[in-house]
């Protein structure tokens, strides 16, 4: 059963209010307060940290399912992997990220080619 | 730049990533509706959250009437990996007026900042100007989806594959973002392990499989003594 209305609001406050502190955190703080080196110099590797966890899991999909969900054998799962749109479009995406460097360029790329490989 | 001249240029990049949020905005409202909250919870949800991922858990949980707790835990557990852009984004905007600030820290996205960090580093003139620019366009697009989805429900043409879109975006900001051997690795590790880990709970997987993937790139910085590739 759905939650009453007070539990719903009272949920949509709180985690706003804490969400909004974990956004704010390091951006009201820095600058009072030193960061260590250590710190600082690990900021630099975040990009393309998260970036890559945003993305691969999103190419590597079989049937719409995250690879390591398939229940498949894990050969079978990477052959499956390797043949699949999805991966391919995101591949000739990417060529297209390094060449023109463009997010417009990459993502007509990536949707042209799913739609073209989907097409076949 | 001036803040205006700033502001016009991170809009003009944010567009194409806009689109690309679409389906996801009109599913935070359809969703919300569908598991009986009403369009009010949901815009409030959208307002006062303004975290997809987040709210899409949340609505699942208060659908199931789950307490408080829980649903106040799992948000704030799927957008822990924020603190991470917080801390990276802090230094750009140090010099930033008090108010932009607040409202910046408030418009905090994975699309903004990837994008104003790509800039950043590219740019070191850009300000906080900039990053405003790319945030404010795509709040405006998450309510409206939201109102949409409420009201619509989400209805994309099936044959366009819009979802694909939001992966792609980070895409073309993780190539540029990869530009030595420590990079390298963090970005191996970092997507690697989430993708390995996509069955933990509460969405753990990213955070967990970006810090591993910070922490990668730092040994192995440390490892090549710090030079380029």
């Amino acid at each position: 059963m759905t939650a009453s209305t007070t539990t719903i609001w009272l949920a949509i406050l709180v985690g706003g209010v804490g969400t909004y502190a974990i956004r704010g955190s390091f951006i009201a703080v820095y600058g009072r307060l030193e960061l260590p080196a250590g710190v600082e110099n690990a900021l630099r590797f975040v990009p393309a940290a998260v970036l890559a966890a945003l993305v691969v899991p999103e190419l590597a999909q079989v049937d719409g399912t995250p690879i390591a969900q398939s229940g498949l054998p894990p050969g079978d799962a990477i052959v499956r992997l390797l043949a699949s749109d999805r991966l391919l479009a995101g591949l000739l995406a990417a060529v297209a990220a390094y060449v023109t460097e463009d997010v417009l360029a990459t993502i007509v790329v990536g949707m042209g080619a799913l739609l073209a490989l989907g097409a076949l | 730049m001036s803040f205006l001249a700033d502001f016009r240029s991170g809009t003009r990049d944010t567009a194409p990533v806009v689109l690309g949020i679409i389906p996801f905005g009109l599913v935070a409202g359809a969703a919300a509706v569908e598991a009986g909250l009403t369009g009010g919870q949901a815009l409030g949800l959208s307002v006062i959250v303004f975290a997809g991922a987040s709210q899409l858990a949340a609505i699942d949980l208060l659908g199931d009437g789950a307490p408080v707790a829980v649903v106040v835990g799992t948000i704030l557990v799927i957008n822990l990996r924020m603190v991470m852009y917080s801390a990276s984004i802090a230094p750009h905007v140090a010099r930033a007026r008090r108010r932009w600030k607040a409202l910046g820290a408030y418009l905090l996205t994975d699309q903004a900042y990837a994008l104003s960090l790509a800039k950043f580093r590219s740019a070191e003139t850009a300000g906080i100007g900039y990053y405003l620019g790319t945030a404010v366009p795509l709040w405006v697009c998450w309510q409206l989806c939201t109102v949409l989805g409420v009201v619509v429900g989400a209805r994309v043409p099936p044959w366009l594959p819009l979802d694909f879109a939001l992966p792609l975006v980070f895409l073309a900001l993780l190539v540029p973002a990869v530009d030595d051997w420590a990079t390298g690795m963090a970005a191996l590790l970092g997507g690697t392990l989430t993708t390995v880990a996509v069955g933990l709970p509460y969405e753990l997987a990213l955070p967990v499989g970006a810090v591993v993937g910070v922490l990668a790139g730092v040994v192995t910085d440390a490892a090549l003594g710090g030079e380029p590739a």
